[in-house]
C-alpha cells in the first residue's frame, strides 16, 4: 500500500476518481428520474419539467395503480411464478446434482454429459413452442416455470458444491446406519444452505423479471405477469405497433408517464428490498461458477 | 480413514467368483436406489424440455403443417437453409445483427476490463465499496423495467437527456424512434445494464495477483502506467479469453428480450436481429418450418466461432474452454 506516489500518480487518481463518481452517477440518475416521474402531476411530466425531484408533488399515480385491479393480477401471479418456480428449481436442481455428484452413482458421467450438451446445442424457439402446446402447458403458469426448471449452470455450481462435502461425514453417518435419505434430510440438506441460498436468489430474480416466456406461452391476460403488464403498459405510446393496446387507452388519458414510472416502481420494488441480501450472494455465486466453467 | 463404501459394496461380489459383473452392478444401484430415485425428475426435465425440442428441430427439413404433426409432414431436405439467403428480410436482418454484435463485441465487452482496473486502482475504500453497490444494481432489472425508464430518459420531449442536450444548443433527437440511434440505445442499454455486474470476476482475478509483484517492479523503476500494462493485464489475459470465447459463441445470440422491448415501427429497419425475426415470422405469422431452419442457421454459426476462436485462443495465449 505504501507505494511511492508520482506526480502524474496523483493526476490519474484524481481524474479516476472523478470519472468513477461521474460513471455512478450516470449508473443511479435513471433511478431517480423515475421516481422523481412517478411522484409528479403529469402537467409537471408533459412540460419537461421534472429531473431528479418531483414537482407538484402528488400520490395519484400510485393511487391510480394500487386501484387497478389488473395491476394487482398480474402482480400476484408474478409472486407465484416466483415462489413456486424458485421452489421447484432448488429441489430439481439438488435432487439431480446431489446423486450425480456421489461416487456410488453409476452413469453420472453420462449425466453431466447429458446436461453439458444442453448448454451447447439448444433448440430454437418453435419446437419449444410446439412441445408447449402438445404438454397443453400453453396459458397456465406452469409454461412459465417447468421449461428452465433446471438451468445448467446453475446445475454445474450445485454440483462442483456437492463433490467438495466433506466425504468423511458422509461415511460416519453411514456407520451410525443413516438410510440415504435420512443422510440428505439431515447431513447434506443443512450443509447446503448457503449454495441453496445463492443460487435460489438467482432463480427468484430470474423468474420476477421473466418476461419473454410468457410473451411465448402465454396470451390471456389472466395470466400475465407484472413484466407482460407493464410492456402493454407502454405500448400505449403513439409509436405503438400492438393492436391489443387500444384497451388501456382510458389509462393513457388520466397521466401515462407518471403512472408508468409508478408501475415500474412497483415492479422494481421487490428487487431493491432483497438487494443488500443480494449482493451478499452474487459474488460468491458468480465466482463459484466460474472456477467450474 | 473410513472405508469407501464403493469397495464396502464390492467385498460380497469378491466372495462368489462365478457372479456376473451385471448382477454386482445391480446390487450396488439396489444399494443406493434412493439416489437413483431421487433423480429421475431432474433426468425427465433434461429429456422431455431439452431434448424432444431439440429433436423437434427435424421440422427446418419439412414443411411442417401443425395438423399432419412430424410424421405426416413432406420432407424438403434443405429447402428452408436455401430459401434464407434469397429473401431480402433476412439478409437485411442478419446484417443488423452481426453489425449490432460486432458493436457489442468492441465497445460493451471490453467496458468491465477496463471499469474494473480503474476500480481496483481506487485507494478509499468506502467509496469503493458504495460505487460497486450502484454499479452492480442495473443488472437486476428487467428488460422490460429499463425499456421503460429509456422512453421516459430518451423521450425527445420530456426526457432528461434531451433537456441536458438542449443546454449544449442540441435540437431534441428522437432516441427510441429512429432508425439512426436504435443500435447505439441497444448496445449501450446494454452497458448501462452489465458493465458494472461484468466487473466481479475480473475484480476477483485482480484481487488474486501477488502483491510482491508491483512491489519488485516498483524496485525497477517501473511506474504505474507500466505496472498495469506488465502485470495487471497479463494476469487478467486468462479470464478475459474466457469470457470472449463464451461471448463469440452467442455472437448473433444478442437476446431476443433487450431488442424487443425497444422495438417499434420506426426503428425495426435497423434494430430488428435473428430472434426477434424468428419470433415474428415464426410465432405470429405462423412459418414454422423456415424459422427453425433460420434458429439452426444461428445456433451452428455460434458454435463454429467457438470452435475457431478456441483454437485460435489456444495457439495464442494457451487459454481455451475445452
Amino acid at each position: 500500500m505504501n507505494r511511492r506516489m508520482s506526480k502524474g500518480y496523483q493526476v490519474f487518481n484524481i481524474l479516476n476518481l472523478f470519472f468513477l463518481s461521474l460513471l455512478g452517477l450516470i449508473m443511479f440518475l435513471p433511478f431517480l428520474n423515475v421516481i422523481a416521474q412517478s411522484f409528479s402531476s403529469s402537467e409537471a411530466i408533459t412540460s419537461g419539467k421534472v429531473s431528479f425531484w418531483p414537482v407538484d408533488f402528488t400520490w395519484i399515480n400510485y393511487s391510480y395503480v394500487f386501484s387497478d385491479v389488473s395491476i394487482w393480477r398480474a402482480f400476484g401471479v408474478s409472486v407465484f411464478i416466483t415462489v413456486v418456480g424458485t421452489l421447484i428449481n432448488l429441489i430439481a436442481t439438488a435432487t439431480l446434482a446431489y446423486p450425480v455428484s456421489r461416487q456410488e452413482y453409476i452413469g453420472r458421467r453420462m449425466i453431466v454429459l447429458l446436461v453439458l450438451v444442453t448448454m451447447i446445442f439448444s433448440a430454437p424457439l418453435i419446437p419449444n413452442f410446439l412441445l408447449m402446446k402438445n404438454l397443453h402447458l400453453m396459458n397456465t403458469p406452469w409454461a412459465m416455470i417447468l421449461p428452465g426448471a433446471i438451468s445448467a449452470f446453475n446445475f454445474f455450481v450445485m454440483h462442483s458444491f456437492f463433490k467438495q462435502l466433506p466425504l468423511e461425514v458422509i461415511d460416519s453417518a453411514r456407520i451410525d446406519g443413516c438410510g440415504e435419505l435420512r443422510m440428505m434430510s439431515s447431513m447434506v440438506a443443512p450443509l447446503s444452505k448457503p449454495v441453496m441460498a445463492s443460487l435460489g436468489i438467482f432463480y427468484a430474480v430470474g423468474h420476477w423479471n421473466a418476461y419473454m416466456s410468457a410473451l411465448y406461452y402465454i396470451d390471456q391476460p389472466k395470466w400475465w405477469p407484472l413484466q407482460v403488464k407493464l410492456k402493454k403498459m407502454f405500448e400505449t405510446d403513439d409509436i405503438s405497433i400492438d393492436p391489443g393496446a387500444s384497451q388501456f387507452s382510458d389509462l393513457a388519458h388520466t397521466s401515462p408517464e407518471g403512472i408508468k414510472m409508478a408501475t415500474i416502481i412497483i415492479a422494481t420494488l421487490p428487487i431493491i428490498m432483497i438487494y443488500p441480501f443480494l449482493q451478499k450472494h452474487f459474488v460468491k455465486g458468480l465466482t463459484l461458477g466460474a472456477v467450474k466453467s | 480413514m473410513a472405508t469407501k463404501p464403493e469397495t464396502a459394496g464390492r467385498m460380497p461380489g469378491g466372495m462368489h467368483r462365478g457372479r456376473k459383473e451385471g448382477s454386482r452392478t445391480f446390487r450396488q444401484m439396489w444399494k443406493y436406489k434412493a439416489l437413483y430415485l431421487i433423480s429421475i425428475p431432474g433426468i425427465l426435465y433434461f429429456l422431455i424440455f431439452k431434448y424432444i425440442p431439440l429433436g423437434g428441430s427435424v421440422i427446418a427439413f419439412q414443411d411442417y403443417n401443425i395438423f399432419k404433426g412430424f410424421t405426416g409432414s413432406e420432407w424438403v431436405g434443405f429447402a428452408h437453409f436455401a430459401a434464407m439467403f434469397e429473401h431480402y428480410d433476412f439478409l437485411r436482418i442478419l446484417k443488423n445483427t452481426v453489425l449490432i454484435g460486432i458493436y457489442d463485441l468492441v465497445i460493451a465487452f471490453p467496458a468491465p476490463i477496463v471499469l474494473a482496473i480503474l476500480l481496483n486502482e481506487l485507494r478509499l475504500i468506502v467509496f469503493k465499496r458504495i460505487l460497486q453497490t450502484v454499479v452492480y444494481m442495473p443488472h437486476f432489472l428487467s428488460w422490460v423495467v429499463i425499456a421503460g425508464m429509456s422512453v421516459a430518459i430518451l423521450s425527445p420531449t420530456t426526457g432528461v437527456l434531451n433537456q441536458f442536450l438542449g443546454f449544449f444548443g442540441i435540437e431534441p433527437l428522437y432516441f427510441l424512434g429512429d432508425n439512426s440511434y436504435i443500435r447505439s440505445v441497444l448496445v449501450g442499454s446494454g452497458m448501462w445494464r452489465d458493465a458494472g455486474y461484468g466487473t466481479i470476476l475480473y475484480l476477483a482475478a485482480l484481487a488474486g495477483i501477488n502483491p510482491e509483484l508491483y512491489e519488485a517492479a516498483q524496485m525497477d523503476g517501473a511506474n504505474r502506467w507500466k505496472q498495469t500494462l506488465r502485470i495487471t493485464l497479463p494476469a487478467l489475459i486468462p479470464t478475459i479469453m474466457i469470457l470472449f470465447l463464451l461471448h463469440m459463441g452467442k455472437f448473433l445470440d444478442f437476446g431476443f428480450e433487450r431488442v424487443w422491448v425497444f422495438l417499434n415501427a420506426l426503428n425495426t429497419e435497423n434494430g430488428e436481429i435473428l430472434d426477434t425475426y424468428i419470433y415474428r415470422a415464426g410465432l405470429l405469422s405462423q412459418q414454422y418450418s423456415y424459422t427453425t431452419a433460420v434458429g439452426i442457421f444461428k445456433s451452428l454459426v455460434g458454435l463454429v466461432l467457438v470452435m475457431v476462436g478456441n483454437y485460435l485462443s489456444k495457439k495464442s495465449t494457451g487459454e481455451g474452454l475445452y
